[in-house]
């Protein structure tokens, strides 16, 4: 039976990570952006909160959450910091989804604890400078020596890169499969012939850490291998469908911090004689702000409710991602537009919120990537 | 806690309203379009399948679905054939406002009329050549009789105005005191001193009627005031807040409509050497209509939900009725598009399609006005929500 309203613990997931964020993430949010800092300090306080081990099983440390807990956590944080949001979601999304997902209870009880509580941070690596959207070019190669791995390659654009304990890593095991060649790994930080390549400076998102990985002869033991061998992508996709849930609340969360800020400002702001919410120019940038969230919002709902039922949402997390990235970027560059000039300072977070919501149309697949999926729904594969 | 799974009732109405309004609605749409025929009969099959009284209670002649069940079944219909899909919804709604502010004589006596299909339909009279999207600005008058009230001016716009059995009508009975002047009153079709004028020569909606009405000493009883004297804009507000949501359902449904035939003819239309659907603008111009009428979707069933629980929808059905609006309305153009110069064509639906979708940014308060809704919600919040 249709039901728009969350649980009683879910309002209650909420408010508690609102107020965390609103104590110990916002006032410190501008430094971090400007100083490009990856706030390690404030990892044990996300871990208190269990929010560094979302979906992990509580027997594994883990806070057992729904994927709608997730969408609300990283909306949240968002609201105040995109990238504490990212960080989040690239943590428990990617990597520690990837091993709760594909993992043998070895590998599981090996590092979900760690990484659910926070003690090591988890990355996840599956872009390569001329492989982006299209997996299937992916170059890193490993090849089976004895009862090891031999990885060899590098990988770019990668969430925690310098700042990682355990990375999963995908590598093409069949080249001639393509993308149904690829297989998963996990590395740990300071393997022999792991090296963390150039620290990437990015629009936004400055308080999470972008790197490259570079891979000489790394041996990786085959008890490593995460998943079935050539079913990285498989898994992948699936990491993907419920990952875009997460930027897609990333990017409602920035829109709705901007204009949380928009609102606010325009009822202080005096010209003319009176607050400039007074004047309708305003007040419908508002209006079309706060309807187009609404809108996302909703469809993010629905794709994480799917998640939890099980039931596959790879067309809703694609409109979801493609809806809600778009709706932020819209409300953060209102927000500055109604800022006026004080929205284009450092001084107010209305262009730091839009710095990081380009991300959101990018990341997880580009707002191009998912028309493709949809349109895939839509006709069939042309 | 969050469920997006219709219940089976739910679920047996939208079918029933998609089976009827394919079966006989959509294969007559194109030439109502063209005739400008008042579907007089498609209305009275869809009186009998309980949808002129989808959310009203069962005593006096609904289907008491609720309005979940409501909205879906317009959509339904209104994919069909958008022209009757408006008749429906303002006979819905009369119903409804009557079941919320009549007294039980009066809708006894006049709802029946209306599910049935015995008054074919019914009709509000709220908008004036001068007071359109400020109805404070109306200048029609309803002065005491000795037996109850007369009423005097000009409505415009008047949907069904011509047809109806059933008429809410709002008039000013203390001209002085603004919106708190304005009272309702029920008047039945064919009530001596109450005439429709000239047919509007509209853009689409062609199956639909829309006439001025001149009141001119018409006389009623006082059992025709609906609710209280000078509480005639709590009336209009509620028929508005959830004619809303109505008008959501009709623009998905339409949106629905284009999107399914573009997505049709996309497959079928070869240039090239290959289907137009394989080429990426093409298949990124469907994606688009598509994301954005799901999110409509979301949004309308948001606000009937609300609507359906007793609380506050009037923000959530403004959010929806603007936002399914104008993505329908892109929808409908970029069905044109995608069809090149059939779309342009009446060999095609698609451009029906554009000229029926764009009132709805246009009635029920137009886009701009549902910003201002939404806007005045905003900033009445605490700041620090």
């Amino acid at each position: 039976m249709i039901d728009f309203e969350d649980s009683e613990s879910e309002k209650i997931l909420r408010q508690t990570v609102r107020d965390f964020a609103k104590k110990e993430i916002a006032p410190h949010a501008r430094k971090w952006d400007e100083e490009e800092t990856f706030p390690a300090a404030l990892i044990p306080k996300l871990a208190e909160l269990g929010l560094m081990g979302m979906k992990a099983p509580e027997e594994l440390g883990g806070a057992g959450m729904s994927t709608q807990d997730v969408a609300i956590v990283i909306e949240e944080l968002a609201r105040v910091d995109g990238s504490v949001a990212l960080t989040v979601a690239a943590h428990n999304g990617l990597g520690t989804g990837h091993i709760l997902l594909a993992g043998n209870d070895a590998q599981k009880k090996k590092y979900v604890p760690n990484l659910a509580t926070g003690k090591w941070l988890g990355a996840w690596g599956l872009t390569e400078p001329s492989s982006g959207s299209d997996a299937a070019g992916a170059k890193t190669r490993a090849v089976k020596q004895g009862d090891k791995w031999i990885l060899n390659g590098s990988k770019t654009f990668i969430t925690q890169g310098s700042v990682g304990d355990v990375y999963v890593i995908i590598a093409s095991t069949s080249p001639e499969k393509k993308q149904h060649g690829l297989t998963a790994f996990i590395l740990e930080k300071g393997q022999k012939g792991f090296t963390v390549g150039k620290h990437i400076e990015k629009m936004g998102c400055h308080a999470s850490d972008t790197s490259e990985l570079n891979f000489a002869d790394v041996e990786v033991p085959e008890e490593n291998q995460l998943g079935e061998l050539d079913h990285g992508f498989i898994d992948t996709l699936q990491i993907l469908d419920r990952g875009r849930i997460s930027i897609a609340s990333m990017a409602l969360g920035l829109g709705l911090g901007a204009l949380e800020a928009a609102r606010n400002y325009a009822r202080e702001r005096k010209q003319f004689g009176r607050a400039i919410a007074d004047n309708q120019a305003i007040q419908f940038m508002l209006a079309d702000s706060a309807t187009e969230l609404e809108a996302a919002k909703l469809l993010i709902k629905r794709a994480a409710w799917l998640s939890d039922q099980g039931r596959r949402h790879t067309y809703e997390s694609s409109t979801a991602k493609l809806w809600a990235a778009q709706a932020g970027m819209r409300a953060c560059d209102r927000a500055i537009q109604i800022h006026g000039g004080y929205g284009y300072t450092r001084e107010f977070p209305v262009e730091r919120a839009l710095r990081d919501c380009k991300l959101c149309e990018i990341g997880e697949g580009t707002n191009e990537v998912q028309r493709m999926v949809i349109a895939r729904h839509l006709i069939g594969r042309a | 806690m969050i469920d997006f799974e219709l219940t089976d009732e739910q679920r047996l109405v939208r079918d029933t309203a998609r089976d009827f309004a394919t079966r006989e609605l959509l294969p007559k749409a194109a030439a109502r379009d063209r005739s400008g025929a008042f579907p007089v009969e498609e209305l009275r099959a869809l009186a009998k399948l309980g949808l002129l009284g989808v959310n009203i209670p069962e005593p006096l002649g609904g289907a008491a679905a609720g309005v979940i069940a409501y909205s879906l079944a317009m959509t339904e219909v209104a994919r069909a054939d958008a022209s009757v899909s408006v008749a429906m919804a303002v006979t819905n709604m009369v119903g409804e406002v009557i079941v919320r502010f009549g007294t039980e004589a009066q809708k006894e006596a006049l709802v029946p009329l209306l599910t049935s299909g015995d008054a074919l339909v019914g009709a509000f009279g709220l908008s004036e050549p001068q007071a359109g999207s400020d109805p404070g600005a109306m200048s029609t008058t309803a002065k005491r009789t000795a037996n109850g009230w007369r009423l005097d001016g000009n409505k415009q716009w008047i949907t069904s105005g011509d047809r109806a059995g059933v008429f809410v009508i709002w008039a000013k009975t203390d001209p002085a005191a603004g919106t708190k002047g304005i009272s309702a009153f029920v008047v039945r079709g064919g009530t001596p001193g109450l005439s429709a004028g000239k047919h509007e020569d509209k853009m689409g909606l062609r199956g639909s009627s829309t006439v001025p009405l001149l009141l001119d000493g018409c006389e009623v009883g006082e059992d025709a005031l609906l609710g209280k004297v000078g509480g005639g804009l709590s009336v209009a507000l509620a028929a508005l807040d959830g004619g809303r949501i109505g008008i959501a359902s009709q623009a998905l449904g339409i949106g629905q409509a284009a999107l399914e035939a573009a997505r049709t003819y996309v497959k079928t239309r070869v240039q090239f050497g290959r289907p137009i659907g394989e080429f990426q603008a093409v298949q990124f111009r469907l994606a688009d209509m598509a994301t954005e009428l799901e999110a409509a979707r979301l949004l309308t069933l948001r606000a009937a939900w609300m609507k359906e629980r007793g609380v506050a929808f009037s923000k959530e059905a403004s959010m929806a009725k603007l936002y399914a609006s104008e993505a329908a309305w892109r929808a409908c153009d970029g069905a044109i598009q995608l069809h090149g110069g059939y779309g342009y064509t009446r060999d095609f639906p698609v451009e029906r399609y554009a000229r029926d979708c764009r009132v709805t940014r246009i009635y029920e308060g137009t886009s701009e006005v549902q910003r201002i809704v939404i806007a005045r919600s905003l900033l009445q919040q605490a700041s620090n929500a």
